[in-house]
């Protein structure tokens, strides 16, 4: 807090020529941290210089496993470089983040979940440009869309660090077999198949649940976003998202019908829990679950959700051959694949040379190397420098697969994109009335419109 | 959900508590600094009030609307404890906690919920450790200086005592959100902000106000010729305070220690905005709340992990019950 130096620049110099100068000469403290192993392999982090005694403070969402996992991805930066990365995770982030950035005991790092958030807390003017290493950074390894979302009115701040695809569909491989259902590569298809299961038992179709506490509502804007993706395109969605449309376009009530066709007919949903009220009240984490019992063939979620399988009982084989596996929710034709998927940013509130150094390393194939060799499974990055064979998980695998594929149309999540009041309020309120009080879809979609912010 | 039930009757105590010291203090205003006979006559009225209230109390009327106050306030946290003993997770969000009383739902029951949320993952103990630093000095230091602010308040004349004694107790309806963000400025200044000194600072500020109204108003009920005797032994302030009241102001103290305890030991958000979430600092309220996993998949652990946590305000409250009523009530005159 104290030693502040006034420009990044000097800072980034140094670290390039340092960078150009190749790396040969680990600092004479490796060996002494590590005197009964070998000592690290420290080559790839000698362009960050000699960093002992300073320390960075990283403020993120992530906890318990899940934390200890980014905890274990920034030991060996620590190591190499002297520097002591102070983690803090908390599920209050999103509250507590603006409390301490206005008070100024803004961490030096916030891993801040949206984009959303992220123009908030540029607003307060405390978050520091990218400096140059990591914009290079960002060039080389990820798409200009995904630099876009770390930036705020085209200065760009933040870059990208996870991400998650939230187009797919899980399903049981041993109860598609055993039923004879082929995987549906089209919209029509997946509606056939529907339909099919529908007619062929009592078993239904689908599962769902959108309940998830304060939050309830978010999992069904997943759908809809992926719904008006398929049928509006991704240019209007854009225009959807950022308000060039009206929310309550034509385009989108056509998206959120099609939608319905699935989720508010009883026929088809809600398999194992009940009829379509309770999709509102069936908490997210565990709608999937019917699948488990054979009472429910498909269920859209996204690729985190393989963890929730996992928690519940770590027997459960997520793959291909496993007792889950997912397909990519099919878009209008065979050959178009549109994705709706998240990610979280690295915002820096401080430009002292080990921040930047360390928000380097974050943007970097390094750690993303690193990352994925310390998680078992529930990560994935849309960062291209990662090799791929790293990510343990075959669900991990398939989402990078389909995070880097160029042909893929990615979109961001539009509820994380849309002013809170609207992408963490009405949206999510007006969602959870559509399933539990049976509103219709011109009445929801005129409810959010009038709670767009006027200027 | 980890605000034990306990803590709401004691809050609805605590009302009743307040309006009576509130009328205490009216009466004692009326009749001003008179002589000893009249403060025997007030506390003869006092006695006949609490008499009467005691009657209408009784009544078989309002016995049964306070059990079936008592029975609707306890029915959710019933509802938690048999829930916190269910294993198997898929039923429970199945299933309501009264039907695993059927015969077929008795597999589900057993400890699993709570070796988990006591597990080296979680790691509660640490945690339980981290409440106790925070919440004992968090009690003792806002009872010391309220004692003394009390006592200058009751029994010491100076000017401007009853603007000063008003400016404080209207300090409580300071709401503690907005102090946030100015309060942690200041101790991002001073360099306090992720150690105990701000959180046990600042339950000390928040509690102040409530602490000095209540103890001064009991003070205010020792009886003046108790005083005066000492002052004519030859007893100064100290000596008074120290040997005369403080022995007579127990129930006093027990009763807002019991309420202070409750407050700090149940509070999330001031341990968050000043202290943060590290295993360093941080209570069980913010273990409990991160406990569900970062996507909320473990859930089924809070209701085992709330009674964890509610365990420790129920025995407070049961141990210092009997003061807390009678110092809320009866006040500290015996005679």
């Amino acid at each position: 807090m104290t030693h502040r130096p006034r420009s990044a620049l000097g800072l980034v110099a140094t670290l390039a020529l340092a960078a150009s100068l190749g790396a040969c000469s680990p600092s004479p403290d490796d060996t002494s941290l590590t005197p009964a192993g070998p000592p690290p392999d420290c080559a790839a982090y000698t362009a960050y210089g000699d960093l002992s005694g300073t320390t960075v403070t990283v403020y993120a969402t992530f906890i318990d496993t899940e934390g200890a996992e980014y905890e274990s991805s920034f030991a060996k930066f620590g190591e190499c470089t002297g520097a002591v990365i102070a983690y803090e995770g908390s599920r209050d982030f999103e509250a507590q983040l603006p409390v301490r950035v206005e008070a100024g005991a803004a961490p030096d790092i916030a891993i801040v979940p949206q984009p959303g958030l992220l123009a908030t807390m540029v607003e307060t003017g405390k978050v520091r440009p990218a400096p140059a290493a990591v914009s290079k950074n960002v060039d080389t390894y990820w798409s200009a869309s995904w630099k876009a979302y770390g930036s705020v009115d085209g200065v760009f701040y933040a870059a990208p660090l996870g991400a998650s695809a939230k187009s797919f569909v899980w399903y049981s491989p041993a109860m598609f077999e055993a039923a004879g259902y082929e995987i549906p590569a089209t919209w029509a298809e997946l509606l056939a198949l529907t339909e099919q299961i529908s007619q062929a038992g009592d078993v239904k179709p689908w599962c769902a649940g959108i309940e998830s506490g304060t939050a309830t509502g978010w999992p069904a804007t997943d759908w809809v976003e992926d719904m008006v993706l398929r049928f509006a395109g991704g240019p209007t969605y854009d225009k959807w998202v950022s308000h060039d449309i009206a929310f309550n376009d034509p385009a989108i009530l056509e998206a959120l019908t099609e939608m319905g066709k699935i989720l508010r007919n009883d026929a088809y949903v809600n398999a194992g829990i009940g009829d379509v009220q309770s999709i509102a009240a069936e908490a997210w984490t565990d709608a999937g679950y019917p699948i488990l019992d054979g009472q429910c063939y498909l269920h859209r979620a996204a690729s985190f959700y393989q963890t929730n399988w996992t928690t519940l009982d770590p027997s459960i084989k997520v793959g291909p051959e496993g007792d889950v596996w997912a397909f990519p929710l099919p878009g209008l034709t065979a050959d178009s694949q549109p994705v709706v998927g998240g990610g979280d940013f690295v915002a820096a509130f401080a430009d002292r040379p080990e921040v930047v150094a360390f928000q380097t390393f974050l943007s970097s194939p390094e750690w993303a190397n690193a990352k994925a060799a310390a998680t078992p499974q529930g990560w994935v990055t849309a960062n291209s420098g990662l090799d791929s064979s790293l990510l343990a998980s075959p669900m991990d695998q398939l989402a990078f697969q389909v995070l880097s594929d160029p042909g893929v149309e990615f979109r961001f999540d539009g509820s994380d994109l849309m002013p809170s009041e609207v992408g963490a309020g009405s949206f999510w309120r007006e969602l959870t009335d559509y399933f539990a009080l049976g509103k219709s879809e011109q009445a929801v979609l005129d409810a959010i419109e009038a709670s767009w912010p006027k200027n | 959900m980890s605000r034990p039930a306990a803590s709401q009757p004691a809050a609805a105590q605590l009302a009743v508590g307040s309006q009576t010291a509130a009328a205490q203090v009216a009466g004692a205003k009326t009749t001003g600094s008179q002589a000893v006979a009249s403060g025997q006559a007030r506390r003869r009225r006092a006695d006949d009030r609490a008499a009467e209230a005691k009657n209408r109390l009784s009544s078989p009327g309002v016995s049964a609307a306070a059990l079936a106050i008592a029975f609707f306030w306890t029915v959710p946290t019933a509802g938690l404890l048999v829930t916190s003993f269910r294993d198997d997770r898929r039923e429970i969000s199945r299933s309501g906690w009264w039907e695993a009383f059927l015969p077929s739902h008795w597999g589900e029951f057993g400890l699993g919920n709570y070796a988990t949320a006591l597990g080296s993952q979680n790691k509660l103990g640490t945690y339980f450790i981290n409440s106790f630093v925070v919440t004992v000095p968090a009690v003792v230091i806002p009872i010391c200086l309220a004692l003394l602010a009390a006592y200058a308040f009751a029994w010491i004349e100076f000017r401007g005592r009853n603007i000063l004694f008003v400016a404080v107790f209207t300090l409580q309806v300071v709401p503690i959100q907005v102090t946030m963000i100015p309060l942690l400025t200041r101790y991002v200044e001073w360099g306090l902000n992720g150690t105990y000194w701000v959180l046990w600072l600042s339950h000390t500020m928040f509690g102040l106000p409530l602490a000095v109204f209540l103890l001064h108003n009991f003070m205010r009920e020792i009886p003046r010729s108790l005083i005066e005797a000492a002052r004519v032994d030859g007893a100064g302030h100290v000596r008074i305070f120290l040997r005369v009241i403080l022995p007579l102001m127990t129930p006093a103290i027990a009763s807002f220690a019991i309420f202070q305890f409750l407050w700090v030991w149940n509070d999330l958000l001031v341990a968050l905005a000043f202290a943060g979430n590290t295993p360093a600092v941080a209570p069980l309220t913010a273990r409990l709340s991160d406990m569900v996993g970062s996507r909320g998949s473990a859930w089924y652990l809070l209701s085992a992990g709330a009674f964890i946590s509610m365990a420790v305000p129920m025995a407070v409250f049961l141990a210092l019950q009997r003061f807390f009523v009678r110092g809320l009530l009866a006040g500290s005159v015996k005679g």
